[in-house]
């Protein structure tokens, strides 16, 4: 199945679902009637949020860098070693 | 005498595994003769050969390549040119064809993919006999080094937008250091048509819809040192079509 259709399908359920609510009013209409709007903003505020929390978890690995740096060295030492030309331009 | 046992159990696995490491280049000159020597310090006891698929770089880089073949052999670096820049995706399966290794390894030549991480690679498939075994930064022991805050920004916004949307059952999906079982890469390689990111996003996608076993190691990312990047431009953009591509066709 594509991807899509099974979105669509969680799509049609929860508006199913929202469509029963309405129409048995187990819960008051005027609050029925603002559900879809509190679970779009409610996507909105996890998408948000994980960006936010993902920003601020951000692996980092400055270590990292230092290591490449000496790696790179190493290199070079062994590549001219060999007659390799390696100077950067 | 350790050897020997080690030979004997070899016998025992059966015929020890090949290991085909493709690199496509443009002008990598340093970044390649590098690479070279650092994947040979690492990968001490793996039969592996590297593919190199420069695309006409106007830096030399071939001719460094050509150095490095009489270094480390002809039947270790293969340098697989194509006349003119044809993009990246092309690239892998130009090395492929020419690949005759049991894995493919994918890794990018601008050293922000490590070699001392292939090991790791090569053991988890070992242990778990995944079909693909790819590199991910955003996970215990994995980290990236010299992005700015618009660059992370991005980065974390497409990554929830791709989880949310096609929940692909991986947490790094443009990372592009890979493993690859050859019939599985053979198998998702022709049907991806992307460029760019999109096209790292629409293999592991497509891999993960036809049911493959995915396994993911941590992998350190530090941006490149030398040379320029090759991608850019309208990314966003273009990552966005991707997205959606990605929700109608798989
Ligand atoms: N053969 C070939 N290699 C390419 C092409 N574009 C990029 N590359 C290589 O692909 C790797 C990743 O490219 P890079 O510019 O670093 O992309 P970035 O890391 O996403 O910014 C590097 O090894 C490049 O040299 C291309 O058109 N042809
Ligand atoms: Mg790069």
């Amino acid at each position: 199945m594509k991807h899509i259709l099974k979105i669509m399908a969680l799509v049609v359920a929860i508006s199913a679902f929202w469509i029963g609510l309405l129409r048995t009013s187990i819960v008051s209409d005027s609050y029925a009637w603002l559900l879809p709007v509190y679970l779009v903003l409610s996507l909105g505020c996890y998408g948000l949020l994980m960006v936010g929390v993902g920003l601020m978890l951000f692996p980092t690995c400055p270590q990292e860098a230092v290591l490449l740096q000496q790696d790179i060295a190493e290199g070079k030492e062994f590549l001219k070693s060999k007659g390799i030309d390696v100077a950067s331009d | 005498m350790e050897e020997e046992e080690e030979q004997q159990q070899q016998q025992k696995k059966g015929k020890k595994k090949y290991y085909s490491i493709i690199v496509p280049t443009y002008n990598e000159r340093l970044n390649i003769a590098l690479l070279v020597y650092l994947i040979f310090k690492h990968l001490r006891d793996v039969d592996f050969e590297i593919i190199v698929v420069d695309d006409g770089s106007p830096d030399g880089t071939q001719e460094v390549v050509k150095q490095l073949q009489e270094v480390y052999g002809e039947d270790r670096i293969l340098l697989r040119a194509r006349p003119r820049k044809m993009g990246l995706g092309t690239a892998y399966s130009h090395g492929l064809k020419h690949a005759s290794g049991d894995f493919i390894i994918i890794m990018d030549a601008d050293l922000s993919h490590h070699p001392k991480y292939l090991p790791s690679f090569i053991r988890k498939q070992q242990e778990t006999g995944a079909s693909i075994v790819t590199g991910t930064r955003y996970v215990r022991g994995g980290g990236v080094h010299g992005w700015n805050l618009m660059r992370k920004l991005t980065s974390r916004g497409a990554n929830v937008l791709a989880q949310t949307l096609l929940w692909p059952g991986v947490s790094d999906l443009t990372g592009s250091f890979r493993l690859y079982q050859r019939s599985v890469l053979e198998d998702v390689i022709n049907s991806c048509v992307s460029k760019g990111y999109v096209f790292q996003m629409e293999m592991i996608v497509r891999a993960s819809r036809k049911g493959y076993h995915i396994e993911e190691v941590p992998v350190t990312f530090v941006d490149r040192v030398f040379g320029s990047s090759k991608l850019g431009g309208s990314e966003i953009v273009e990552y966005l079509k991707g997205l959606v591509y990605l929700l109608l066709t798989t």
